[in-house]
């Protein structure tokens, strides 16, 4: 640990990792006004990367008026301050300036990408967008109207059709059912005022985590994060989301469509992140849906042809938990398809895997970790991934002991508890051949 | 949906490779590649970045869809899976396992101009990665049932891409419209019944004839020197002999005489779209002496929200959601420079097309300004730095230029000679483009405005 300024400068620690150490140091920075962030310091191109996020996303939109978060995103960078919509886009494009924000289920986004030289202005505008946004009348009908045509478009898309019937089914009266992005109904009543209560709730010091990357000192980090943050408020008030279980138990619903391949997503309840078996569930995943070489893989992919690609996840939500996947097949073909999966699910949770699945898998998820710090935006996206879910700042370090440590006997408990064939729960959007629903699928929000 | 990103191919790949070629070329000194060829004829390109312990290494062969036989559309992609299936020393899907277990990641696409196959391992682990690659350039043995069982995952790949989608199949409809002759006419995936057909013989054929050393790229980009590279290239890639392995060869497009114009409807279609594509010049196709100002001029016409037809269309007069240009000359056949545009609410298609239209008109009486010239070379030479900014990065950008016919000395003078583009250049390039005859207007509408 060393302390540079002891007039209230930058406060700094240096944390070397051991797997990491010849690559890059993390370095915790506090700002003299208290604000913190992680930086990797990187002197080698002339670019400065600045991720946040905030927790509170689109499960806090107003009841009746999803979208709110998503159509905020897409205001920050139409006007603020003393600039208009054209003179901010006009400042960000004449400095080269990349400044966007995104809003997730239950966390937002930003991220500003500058060069050294043009650092000074990104981080005024950022300061602005943050903090003094004006959500004008013109840019909100223009955005509006943008938003409104991406929902259109994406309508009748079968894959986008079979995830929104997904979150409608999993969650028929909670904010984790609605899209993300609005629907044609609410969005057209989303008001500037609305988009100004959701930021000024949501931007607050004691819900925000910062990593940056790249050509900056600890110093100048420090005072920048004072010019940016510092007149945010120090706390939130964001309404709070009610946790809710995923009570899927095993049914089958269609959404007919006149195409040839049928798009199916899966899945039950799922695992927390900060449930203790969490890393095994990691392994369990790795072993059964990891790509070329997994069971789903091997069986339906590589040995019938079945399809192009299937998946599944542990999709851990703040107040919720889902195992979520997907796979595409010809309709001839889908009841064959969804037939191999359950037996395959069902073995896999009775049996859990083979020594040597978890050895393979264990050699894969510690040897392809460092695989990820291959560009800037990638190192701070980690950086606010970790503090975000309070990891710790040693956690890159830990992480590998945790896998190794992970004993057979763990992960066959683990996937008994966590496999439950019995709960799988099919969304088909097509026209499959030889398969019944067992339930109506529900109306999508539209 | 990790799974679902694995060989990816087809004109996703194809657009996201001519964009970051056309965004991101450098100048000296930017990616500072070292580049060198065996005696056997393989290029070798190296770019050092140390910031992690990552290397990605890939091979690029300069084969893609647009050389396949008559009647064999897809055998470039469907080789580029069945890449995977083994050689005389490793079984099925052996390789990958192994990748696998080193904690490395892999993948392959296929574009019109080559196919290309990739690892992103620990620096100690590309000893291995590079003896498997070069195993299966030469040593790869299939099995009929593998074979087969592919082109069924190929055909799903098929339509989950396209079948499936009514835009996309209408994409594949105008494309095959702009192109009267030259192969790019044909979808990268191949025609569904042209797919079925084919065998192990065909993917064998294909195989002897393109693969090689001496057809072949290899780049090698991240926590490595040259010199490790050049010393383990030599192990792995310096035996296998040079190959007998044909020119490229590809027809000609003949004059286009007359506009051509698609419109299709469909119940999948929510939001309509308007679509104007000109046949355009590449680096090594037709005029190729203005492809450099037609980087300007789609950066001043569509280079983002202060853009001539975003200010135009979206944000003045709100006749659109969205409106913009394309134009990547990465190509060795012939380009597309290409406007789009979608109605806003209460408007219609003809007056996004009216309104594009008449910026087009402007732009070929009047021309561009130094004002909008200067702005426009100064953010293109701008993400030159920005795409130095990643491992994997300048790797595609280097691999993809060098499968097409670029130069590394064309890659790295690039920020110069985009900055000598004069205002003049931009609207003789214009001219010599944007000419009706050589044009496909596409409009997409929903169903119900049939």
């Amino acid at each position: 640990m060393r302390c540079l300024n002891r007039f209230g400068a930058a406060l700094v620690l240096l944390v070397a990792w051991a797997p990491l150490a010849h690559a890059f140091e993390i370095t915790p920075v506090t700002s003299p006004g208290g604000i913190k962030a992680w930086l990797v310091e990187d002197h080698k191109n002339p670019i400065i990367t600045v991720e946040m996020t905030f927790l509170g996303g689109s499960s806090g939109d107003p009841a009746g008026k999803p979208g709110v978060a998503y159509l905020a995103s897409g205001m920050l960078d139409e006007g603020a301050g003393e600039l208009d919509s054209t003179a901010f886009q006009k400042a960000l494009a004449e400095d080269s300036i990349s400044l966007s924000f995104d809003t997730n289920t239950d966390s937002f986004s930003g991220t500003v990408t500058t060069l050294t030289e043009t650092s000074d202005q990104a981080f005024r505008l950022l300061r602005l967008a943050l903090t003094e946004a004006r959500f004008d009348a013109e840019p909100l009908e223009r955005v509006r109207g943008q938003v409104m045509a991406g929902l259109r478009s994406r309508q009748q898309d079968p894959n986008r059709l079979a995830g929104r019937v997904w979150w409608k089914a999993a969650f028929p009266d909670h904010p984790y059912g609605m899209p993300r992005q609005g629907t044609l109904t609410s969005v057209p009543m989303i008001t500037g005022d609305d988009l100004k209560n959701f930021t000024a709730r949501t931007f607050a010091r004691d819900r925000l985590f910062i990593g940056v990357v790249g050509d900056i000192t600890p110093e100048r980090l420090g005072t920048v994060l004072d010019e940016v943050f510092s007149a945010l408020p120090a706390v939130s008030a964001s309404p709070p989301v009610q946790d809710i279980e995923v009570t899927f138990t095993g049914d089958t619903m269609i959404v007919e469509r006149p195409v040839p391949q049928s798009v199916v997503i899966f899945g039950h309840r799922g695992i927390a992140r900060d449930d203790p078996d969490w890393y095994a569930a990691t392994l369990l995943f790795e072993v059964l849906a990891g790509g070329f070489g997994s069971r789903l893989t091997e069986e339906i992919r590589e040995k019938r042809g079945l399809t192009y690609g299937i998946s599944a996840y542990p999709l851990p939500l703040d107040h919720s938990a889902l195992i979520v996947g997907s796979v595409s097949t010809v309709n001839e073909r889908v009841a064959e398809t969804i037939g191999l999966l359950k037996e395959i699910w069902g073995r896999f949770g009775a049996d859990g895997p083979t020594e040597k699945e978890v050895a393979d898998a264990k050699d894969y998820v510690n040897g392809s970790y460092n695989l990820r710090f291959s560009n800037s935006g990638a190192i701070a996206g980690v950086l606010t991934a970790i503090q975000r879910e309070n990891l710790g700042i040693d956690y890159i370090k830990r992480r590998h002991e945790i896998i190794e440590a992970i004993a057979i006997e763990d992960l066959k408990r683990v996937a008994k508890r966590l496999f439950r064939v019995e709960d799988l729960t099919f969304v088909v959007v097509g026209k499959p051949s030889g398969l019944k629903a067992t339930r109506d699928a529900p109306e999508p929000e539209s | 949906m990790t799974s679902f990103l694995k060989r990816v191919s087809l004109p996703g790949a194809v657009i996201v490779a001519a964009a970051l070629l056309l965004i991101m070329p450098a100048r000296a000194a930017v990616f500072d590649p070292v580049h060198f060829t065996l005696a056997n004829g393989l290029e070798v390109v190296v770019v050092s970045d140390h910031r992690a312990p990552v290397v990605t290494h890939m091979v690029w062969y300069r084969v893609g869809s647009a050389d396949e036989p008559r009647g064999k559309s897809g055998i470039a992609h469907f080789l580029e899976h069945l890449m995977f299936k083994g050689t005389d020393k490793l079984g099925p899907g052996e390789a990958s396992r192994i990748i696998a277990r080193i904690g490395g990641n892999e993948n392959a696409f296929t574009s019109h101009d080559y196919t290309a196959y990739y690892q992103t391992v620990a620096p100690d682990k590309l000893d291995i990665v590079m003896g498997i690659e070069a195993d299966r350039m030469v040593n790869l043995r299939l099995s009929n049932d593998h074979v087969l069982s592919e082109r069924d995952v190929i055909l799903e790949e098929r339509r989950t891409r396209t079948d499936n989608s009514d835009p996309a199949k209408f994409g594949e409809q105008v494309n095959a419209a702009l192109y009267l002759a030259y192969p790019y006419r044909i979808p990268i995936i191949g025609w569904e019944h042209e797919i079925r057909q084919l065998s192990q013989d065909d993917a064998i054929a294909f195989y002897k004839r393109w693969y090689g050393p001496n057809n072949a790229i290899l780049i090698v980009a991240g926590d490595v020197t040259a010199q490790a590279v050049r010393a383990l290239a030599e192990k792995h890639y310096g035996p296998i002999p040079r190959r007998e392995i044909a020119e490229r060869d590809r027809v000609d497009e003949p004059p286009h005489l007359a506009p051509r114009r698609l419109s299709m409807a469909s119940a999948q279609v929510g939001q309509a779209r308007f679509t104007r594509r000109y046949l355009a010049p590449s680096h090594a196709y037709g005029a190729r002496e203005h492809k450099l100002a037609l980087e300007v001029l789609t950066e001043i016409l569509g280079g983002g929200t202060t853009s001539r037809l975003y200010r135009s269309l979206v944000f003045e007069t709100k006749l659109a959601v969205s409106a913009g240009s394309w134009y990547a000359g990465d190509d060795i056949g012939p380009s597309v420079f290409g406007f789009y545009g979608s109605p806003a609410d209460g408007k219609t298609v003809a007056d996004v097309e009216a309104a594009i239209d008449a910026e087009i008109a402007k732009l070929l009486k009047d021309g561009v300004t130094g004002d909008e010239v200067a702005s426009a070379v100064k953010r293109l030479k701008r993400s030159a730095i920005f795409a130095r900014d990643s491992v994997t990065a300048p790797a595609r950008i280097i691999g993809a230029a060098l499968a097409s016919g670029v130069s590394i000395d064309e890659i790295e003078s690039w920020p110069d000679r985009i900055a000598a583009v004069t205002a003049d250049d931009v609207l003789a390039a214009a001219r010599a483009v944007l000419k009706p005859e050589r044009s496909v207007t596409s409009v997409l509408l929903p169903e119900s405005s049939k």
